[in-house]
C-alpha cells in the first residue's frame, strides 16, 4: 500500500504548492534532536522558494542553519514560544529585520485556530505513522511519548505533511492524528537524534541552595489551602522544580492525599507520583525525559492532550484552567511580580513562555520559585526586562532567603504567616539580595525592536529590543 | 617577602566563582578583567581586586581575574589565596 507516501520531501514540498511568502510550521517534540526542521529548510532552500515565515512551537540550538535561511532571505519571518539561548543570541544582535514574535503555549494554537496565523503547509515530524498519515509519537527509534503540540498545524494547515523514520502497516492503532487531517506521508532515514530528544533521568538538585527553596515550596503549598484530596499540580524539569515536587510527594503520602491530576511537560519524576498513587491521571502535552515515554505508552492513566486542551486561551475550555498550584521558573522578577523568561539580564534572549503565561492565569496559585541571585544577579528587579507573564497572575515568590507573597492574595499572605513560613515583602527581599550582591548597573538596550511578545490572549505585551555589541 | 615571585592560580571556573592568575611583574599592577557579570559589576570587581592586593602588600605582578559572577567575599578569597601561592607559601 502506497497509500499517501510520496517518495522525498522535495515532492511533498512542491505537491504542497509551497511559495514565496507563505507560512510553514513545526512542533517541538523533537527538542534538540530534530532534524526534520533543518531538513525541510534545506530543500525549501535548494528549491528557490524565498521570504517564509517559520510558525514553530519552539526553536533549539540544533536549529542555528536557521541563521543561514535568514541570511539568505528564505526565512523572512518567525514565530515561536520558546527559543533557546544560541538562536536568541543571534536575534538580540538583530539577525532579523522583521521582528520575532513570541506567542505562548496556549496563544499559539488558539491564534492558529482563530485565523490571526494561518499556516500554509505544516511539517509533522512523526515516530510512527502509516501510509495514510494516522501517526503517534510512542513507538519507534525517535519517540517523544505526546505530539500534543503538533494537533493545532494538524487541524488547521491547509496541507499537512508526515514526515516519518518508522512507516509501519496500515492501520496504525493508538495513534496522535489522525489519516483525516494528513495530505502527504514521507518516509526518512532519521527525524531525530534519540539523545536530544528525550533526556535520561533529571537528578534532583542536591545543591543546599535549591533544597531550601524546594522545602519552602512544598510548605506554600502544604499551607496553601489546596493541598486537598483532588489537588491538581503542574511542575518543571529543573532541579528545584523536582526537589519541591519530590517533597509534596512525601507531604502527599503522609497526609494520604490523591490528587486529580498532574498537568505539563511530564518528567519520569510525575511519573513516580502517578505510580505511588499521589495523582490519578496524569495529562501530558509533551514528555522530558524516557520514563514518560514509556508510561504515556503503557499505562491508560497517563493522556495525551492536545495544546488546545492544554491551554488554550479561546476553545471552550482548557486543562489549565482547573489546575490549583502550578511551580514555575524566573531569571527575573519585579517588585510588581512581573517575570521575564524570556531573556537574561543583559537583554539577551534565551528562553519564552512556553507554558508559563497560561498555567499562571489559570492556577489558583502560580508561584515562581528562584534563588536571590544566580551568578551575583539579583532575581528581584524594579523593571524586568521583558514581561514574559504579568504581575496580576503570579501569586508567590519563594526563595532561600524568603517567601513574598503578591498583595493580591491577600488569603495566602495571612495562611503563609499563620504557619509561621519566612514571609517578607518583596521589596525587603530584593534588599536583602542587593546587600549580598551589590546593586547591579542597568545594561544599556540596543534601539532595535528585535522580538514582539504577544500574550495568550493575541495582544502585544511587551517588545523585546537588540543588545549592543560587547566590547 | 612581599613579591610575587612565581606564578600561582586560585578558585575554578564554575558559575559563580572566579579563577585568579597572578605572575611576577615590574610595571605595578597589571590587570586583566572577564566576567560575565562586566556590564553589571566591572568596576566594582576591579576595585576589590586592587583593594585586596593593596591589602596584601602586593606592588607589582601581573594579574588575571575571569569572574563567572562571583560574589565580593569569593574575589577576596581567591585573589588573597593566589598572592600566597605566588610568594611561596602555599
Amino acid at each position: 500500500m502506497n497509500g499517501k507516501v510520496v517518495k522525498s520531501i522535495r515532492e511533498a514540498i512542491s505537491l504542497a504548492g509551497l511559495k514565496d511568502g507563505m507560512t510553514i510550521s513545526f512542533h517541538h517534540h523533537l527538542r534538540n534532536g530534530d532534524y526534520v526542521l533543518n531538513l525541510v529548510m534545506e530543500e525549501v532552500a535548494r528549491l528557490g522558494i524565498r521570504d517564509l515565515t517559520v510558525n514553530a512551537s519552539s526553536l533549539f540550538d540544533i536549529h542555528l542553519p536557521l541563521l543561514d535561511h535568514i541570511q539568505s532571505h528564505v526565512v523572512t519571518g518567525i514565530q515561536t514560544d520558546y527559543m533557546s539561548a544560541a538562536l536568541g543570541r543571534e536575534i538580540s544582535r538583530g539577525a532579523m529585520e522583521k521582528p520575532v514574535q513570541f506567542r505562548t503555549h496556549g496563544g499559539r494554537p488558539s491564534d492558529i485556530a482563530l485565523g490571526r496565523t494561518p499556516i500554509d503547509v505544516a511539517f509533522i515530524a512523526a515516530p510512527a505513522a502509516d501510509p495514510m498519515g494516522n501517526c503517534s509519537g510512542k513507538y519507534g527509534k525517535s519517540a517523544c511519548g505526546s505530539l500534543g503540540y503538533a494537533y493545532p498545524d494538524a487541524m488547521y494547515a491547509k496541507k499537512v505533511v508526515v514526515i516519518t523514520d518508522n512507516l509501519v502497516d496500515y492501520p496504525l492503532l493508538d495513534w496522535s492524528i489522525p489519516e483525516s487531517y494528513v495530505d502527504y506521508v514521507v518516509c526518512v532515514e532519521e527525524i531525530g537524534n534519540p539523545k536530544g530528544i528525550v533526556s535520561g533521568t533529571t537528578q534532583i538538585t542536591r545543591d543546599p541552595v535549591g533544597l531550601v527553596m524546594a522545602q519552602n515550596a512544598a510548605k506554600v503549598i502544604q499551607y496553601s489551602g489546596l493541598l486537598k484530596e483532588g489537588f491538581s499540580f503542574q511542575t518543571g524539569a529543573g532541579g528545584a522544580s523536582l526537589a519541591a515536587a519530590k517533597f509534596l510527594k512525601d507531604i502527599m503520602l503522609r497526609q494520604q492525599i490523591q490528587g486529580s491530576f498532574g498537568l505539563g511537560g511530564i518528567t519520569g519524576y510525575m511519573v513516580d507520583m502517578l505510580q505511588a498513587g499521589c495523582f490519578r491521571s496524569l495529562l501530558d502535552v509533551q514528555c522530558f525525559d524516557l520514563k514518560a515515554v514509556e508510561s504515556i505508552r503503557t499505562d491508560p492513566r497517563h493522556q495525551e492532550i492536545s495544546a488546545m486542551h492544554y491551554a488554550s486561551p479561546s476553545h471552550r475550555s482548557a486543562v489549565v484552567d482547573s489546575l490549583d498550584v502550578v511551580i514555575l521558573g524566573a531569571t527575573e522578577i519585579d517588585t510588581d511580580f512581573n517575570v521575564n523568561v524570556h531573556t537574561d539580564s543583559s537583554g539577551c534572549i534565551m528562553g519564552g513562555s512556553g507554558g508559563h503565561s497560561d498555567t499562571a492565569a489559570g492556577a489558583k496559585l502560580a508561584m515562581i520559585i528562584a534563588p536571590m541571585f544566580r551568578a551575583r544577579l539579583p532575581i528581584v528587579t524594579d523593571h524586568v526586562t521583558c514581561v514574559s507573564t504579568p504581575g496580576k497572575d503570579i501569586d508567590v515568590l519563594v526563595t532561600q532567603g524568603g517567601i513574598a507573597v503578591n498583595e493580591k492574595n491577600r488569603e495566602l499572605k495571612e495562611r503563609l504567616t499563620a504557619a509561621g513560613l519566612p514571609v517578607l515583602d518583596i521589596h525587603e527581599l530584593k534588599e536583602k539580595a542587593e546587600r549580598i550582591t551589590g546593586k547591579p548597573r542597568k545594561m544599556p538596550r540596543g534601539e532595535r525592536t528585535v522580538a514582539e511578545v504577544i500574550s495568550r490572549e493575541g495582544t502585544l505585551q511587551d517588545v523585546i529590543y537588540s543588545v549592543p555589541d560587547q566590547d | 617577602m612581599t613579591e610575587i615571585v612565581r606564578s600561582a592560580s586560585a578558585g575554578t571556573m564554575e558559575s559563580s566563582d572566579v579563577y585568579v592568575e597572578i605572575e611576577p611583574g615590574q610595571a605595578g599592577i597589571e590587570l586583566r578583567l572577564e566576567s560575565v557579570v562586566k556590564g553589571q559589576f566591572g568596576p566594582a570587581i576591579e576595585e576589590v581586586v586592587r583593594e585586596v592586593l593593596d591589602q596584601c602588600g602586593v606592588e607589582n605582578a601581573k594579574v588575571s581575574v575571569r569572574d563567572r559572577g562571583a560574589l565580593d567575599c569569593v574575589i577576596r578569597s581567591r585573589v588573597e589565596t593566589a598572592v600566597k601561592r605566588g610568594r611561596g607559601n602555599t
